[in-house]
């Protein structure tokens, strides 16, 4: 090393430092950026970029090649497009009642507590579990003769094929979905919730606010800036499920539950044969999605910081 | 308008006592300053008085009836905070108006209100603005306008000055003294710098370690104070203390120099002796006569506050501007009997030295 | 909404001044974070007792709370242990005998005591004795039959080399960012943060054709390498970095350390916090990481321990009793983990706002 710097001088040694990162950057995120825009305009079953035919836009053509966009039956690809609208249906579902559920958790937390760190670890303990142990868990408990059905009995209810039946097994992707991360919202929210002033609130006191007009004038604008950059966190996050998913119903009953990143891997890889032309044209297309989302994050970071 | 009275009040967390008792009584109308080294309780005293704390023990009554169980916000009480908090996402008439607006005041009302408010405080071009596109000193103006369209009886103040710079603060605590002459309302005001205290206060309560020492106007305090505590926290620079032993007709100082004290109760035990500054007289005649050495000669121009080393202790001595003393140099320094006041072994006063 | 809602609610949801004696909203509040309590840790408690019960008794419905066994006796004159009952005899009275075979609706129950005397009795005259007994079974299978330990093998050594070589690498292109002034540092910058706007599911085709051409399909390192460089880690680490002075760099270049050492001996030790906190992310992401060691890895030896997981749970339909241990042995490690460093991970996950 000592001779390395040397020979290239001190102030240049910083590209030594820099070196293995941006190798492994290039090799896995800058050339897969590159070689996914050829996947997507090449067609044919070869992997070797070099043995595809170029066929244009034929792949996105393909995809979004619908009759009627509201009727995923009428699309060639009708399977992409019950992904996407289960995708659409599943995110507003989950971020909605999830980001509900974290406030509402995070509120009740940040009221003076006892054993407040004990019961914001509770909520936050499911974020660390993998994806595939969160569902096998669920899967143990909502199978035929698992424990739910067992009270459903007791209470004299029938039992209930939870991940056979299509509306129930969505439920439980966004239930189980919901489970697994809201504490991590929760923990963001609760953070920004005690980063408001205490005084402030002494001020209110004084002022005569109402505990409600306290939460809706003081609290919840206060907590805004926090509540949008996590809005749009958990819409990212969101959009990618897919382990959880895949391991509790493996996107069944039918396609009911069968995500657009499911979607993505089983036409590149699950299915025979592998299309990957139309895998990386689905992705192109995620990609774009994803990258509105972002860019709309780091522009609300930006302001909440300013603000 | 209206009386404030503590009686007997006490606060505690768990087992922790950290205010002992208070009695005090506010007249209607009075600008009242606790003041009092940080930890010495006064602020935990207004919070107790603002409602934000509860009473442990005792009562605090508003106009003769019992708070303890009344609401901060029905206590009839406006408090401006020292960091002012103010609401971040509120304009400045958000802010003014929000407790009125809590109070379901008529819209009429509030808007008369606020735009008084503004006027009296200079705020009325700011009153679209969001807190933190204003200044420190527009800040406290808002703050302050805040408490003043309640129209509150009592306004309590907690060190609401501490946070701008100098001469700022100057600026606010002349225009506080004028605000206190036009509402004419009770106002209880919490600082640890006694310059402010002196200054502004009808009634100075000076506390230390959650015990009021003294309280009465603030000349009163700075002639005539209870005991050493009070001797030595008002005053700037401070009051010379000096180890003495009483003695036939006065008492002795550690150099042996009789300083003859008429009347004055005599005992064995060791005193103390205290003497302003600027009571000091840099002569060589008359009674009480010593010589000192000058460590240090401050010159701040209109006057000159010289350290003196002497036999019988340490000095500051307070004179003209043009004092002609040198380090090093040693000087005559008289301790006039009459500017002299005696503290006891407890601490209390025995002899004050009458006003002059 | 405040009508509708109750004055109930509003108070639960509005901060308390905790004065005096609990007002009866905060016993509301410690009933929802008791429910939160029950929802979140019940699922996993149901599944570490389950993991516990005997194949037979997964099978069992309802489901008891605890794992229970049916003893079994030897009895002379049959080869098996037989199953213990507790039977009501003819004249009432209830005993506990065993088991020798069922027919029908008719069991052929044998006295242990009594060996030589065979009594029929109605298959509802009797129910199995119970006792508190673990099915340690499920777990020693995985190690026998299953090659438990070898997707442990895989698992840890994926995690613990993916760990230490992304602090490795992120670390030296944070220091690059955050303690040089060179040419094009920004243009780096810029480009490794703009990687955050692809995520690893966007890419997964390409990254797959990269890693195969590199030879490491079914290898660990198809696993390790990809994951090694993340913006994250470089944006958190040299967001660290900048706030320790330049002076210190500047004194130990005037004492002659090389750039390498100043790294290694001054900035890394003094990036301890950051890299903690980095190490807590990544070995739960390395632990948990599922898609890309789906599609790397094909080959059930190379499985970790999250696919052997998933492969079971089409494998072995029917025998939960080893897919349950083997999902209890799995979480551990994260469990035990966050048990110790809960806090830590709270507080570091509260102010980095990343997971």
């Amino acid at each position: 090393m000592a001779a390395l710097q040397r020979r290239i001088g001190p102030a240049r040694f910083a590209w030594v430092f820099l070196v293995p990162n941006l190798v492994i950057f290039g090799a896995f995120t800058y050339l897969p950026i590159a070689l996914n825009l050829v996947y997507a305009t090449t067609g044919g079953l070869a992997v070797l970029p070099g043995e595809r035919s170029f066929v244009g836009l034929e792949n996105f053509a393909s995809l979004l090649d619908c009759k009627n966009y509201l009727d995923p039956s009428s699309c060639s690809k009708d399977l992409f497009w019950r992904a996407l609208f289960n995708t659409a249906r599943f995110v507003a579902l989950q971020v909605g009642f999830m980001i509900l559920f974290a406030l509402i958790t995070a509120l009740v937390l940040d009221r003076k507590i006892r054993g407040r760190g004990f019961f914001r670890g509770v909520f936050f303990y499911p974020v660390l579990l993998s994806p595939v142990v969160v569902a096998l868990v669920w899967r143990w408990i909502l199978q035929r003769e698992g424990v739910l059905n067992a009270w459903l009995v007791a209470m004299g209810g029938e039992p209930v094929l939870w991940l056979m039946d299509a509306g129930w097994s969505f439920f439980w992707v966004v239930f189980v979905s919901i489970w697994a991360h809201m504490g991590f919202y929760t923990l963001i929210l609760l953070a920004g919730l005690q980063a408001i002033p205490k005084d402030v609130y002494e001020a209110a006191e004084m002022d005569a606010a109402s505990p409600w007009r306290v939460l809706t004038r003081i609290t919840l604008p206060l907590l805004m800036p926090t509540m949008l950059v996590v809005i749009v966190l958990a819409l990212i996050k969101g959009v990618q499920t897919f382990d959880e998913i895949y391991v509790l119903t493996g996107g069944g009953p039918g396609s009911a539950t069968m995500l657009i990143v499911q979607y993505i891997y089983e036409t590149g890889f699950a299915a025979q044969p592998r299309l990957y032309g139309l895998a990386a044209a689905a992705s192109l297309l995620l990609a774009g999605l994803l990258m509105i989302l972002t860019l709309l994050q780091l522009r609300l970071n930006r302001k909440s910081y300013r603000g | 308008m209206a009386t404030l009275e503590l009686d007997r009040v006490v606060k505690r967390y768990g087992s922790l006592e950290v205010i002992h008792g208070v009695d005090l009584e506010v007249p209607s109308g009075a600008f009242c300053v606790f003041v009092g080294p940080s930890g010495c309780g006064k602020s935990t005293l207004l919070r107790m008085i603002a409602g934000l704390e509860t009473v442990s023990e005792g009562e605090i009554r508003i106009d003769g009836v019992r708070v303890n169980e009344v609401p901060a916000a029905r206590r009839g009480l406006a408090m401006v905070f020292q960091s002012y908090a103010l609401y971040p996402h509120m304009t400045v008439r958000q802010n003014l108006a929000f407790g009125l607006e809590n109070l379901r005041t008529p819209k009429a009302e509030i808007a008369r209100r606020v735009a008084e408010a503004a006027r009296m405080l200079r705020i009325e071009e700011l009153l679209e603005r969001k807190p933190r596109q204003l200044s420190g000193g527009q800040r406290q103006r808002v703050a302050i306008g805040r408490a003043v369209v309640r129209e509150p009886e009592i306004f309590l103040f907690d060190e609401p000055l501490s946070n701008l710079d100098a001469e700022l603060r100057v600026q606010m605590r002349i225009e506080l003294k004028a605000l206190h002459g036009r509402l004419g309302n009770t106002m209880i005001y919490v600082t640890h710098d006694q310059v402010e205290a002196m200054t502004m206060a009808d009634l100075i309560v000076v506390l230390s370690k959650g015990r009021i020492e003294q309280a009465g106007p603030p000349l009163e305090l700075y002639h005539r104070p209870a005991n050493l505590f009070v001797a030595g926290f008002l005053g700037s620079p401070k009051m010379n203390f000096l180890p003495v032993r009483p003695a036939e007709g006065g008492v002795r100082l550690e150099d042996g120099t009789l300083l003859p004290l008429p009347g004055t109760a005599l005992g064995f035990a060791p005193l103390t002796l205290g003497i302003r500054p600027e009571r000091l007289l840099l002569e060589g005649a008359g009674p009480g006569s010593i010589e000192g050495t000058v460590r240090l000669a401050e010159r701040l121009g209109a006057e000159t506050y010289l350290h003196l080393d002497t036999g019988a202790g340490a000095l500051t001595v307070r004179t003209g501007g043009e004092a002609a003393a040198r380090p090093g140099e040693r000087v005559p320094v008289r301790l006039p009997g009459e500017a002299c006041h005696l503290f006891g072994p407890d601490g209390r006063v025995i002899r004050c030295a009458p006003r002059g | 909404m405040a009508s509708l809602a109750g004055p109930g609610v509003v108070d639960l949801l509005t901060r308390t001044r905790g004065k005096g004696r609990l007002h009866w909203t905060d016993w509301l509040a410690y009933a929802y974070l008791l429910l939160g309590v029950f929802l979140m840790f019940g699922p996993v408690v149901w599944v570490v007792l389950s993991s516990f019960k005997s194949e037979a008794q997964l099978l069992e419905f309802p489901p008891t709370a605890l794992p229970y066994g049916q003893p079994s006796v030897r009895v002379e004159g049959y080869e098996e242990p037989l199953p213990l009952f507790r039977v009501r005899l003819p004249d009432g009275s209830v005993a506990e005998m065993a088991q020798v075979r069922r027919i029908g609706i008719q069991a052929q129950m044998v006295d242990p005591a009594a060996p030589q005397r065979v009594i029929r009795v109605d298959i509802n005259e009797r129910e199995p004795v119970r006792t508190l007994s673990l099915a340690t079974e499920n777990y020693t299978e995985l190690f026998e039959r299953f090659h438990f330990l070898r997707y442990l093998w895989n698992s840890v050594f994926i995690t613990v080399v993916a760990t230490l070589l992304m602090l490795l690498v992120n670390s030296m292109a944070a220091f690059a960012l955050a303690k040089y002034d060179f040419r094009g540092r920004d243009v780096v910058f810029v480009l490794t943060i703009a990687t955050l706007l692809i995520p690893p599911t966007v890419v997964l085709v390409p990254v797959f054709l990269v890693v195969s051409q590199l030879g490491l399909l079914n290898t660990p390192w198809g696993v390790i390498l990809p994951g090694a460089a993340t913006p994250t880690g470089v944006f958190l680490l040299r967001q660290y970095m900048l706030t320790i002075p330049d002076e210190l760099l500047d004194a130990a270049r005037m004492d002659n350390a090389s750039e390498w050492k100043i790294y290694w001996r001054i900035v890394l030790p003094l990036a301890a916090p950051a890299l903690a906190v980095l190490a807590i992310f990544a070995v739960t992401w390395r632990w948990n990481d599922f898609l890309l060691p789906l599609i790397v890895l094909s080959q059930s030896e190379q499985f970790t321990l999250q696919l052997a997981l998933n492969s079971f749970k089409g494998e072995m339909h029917t025998q939960w009793g080893n897919l349950l241990a083997m999902t209890v042995l799995t979480l551990l490690p994260i469990t035990l983990v966050f048990g110790f460093l809960q806090r830590y991970i709270t507080s570091g996950i509260a102010t980095t706002g990343i997971k």
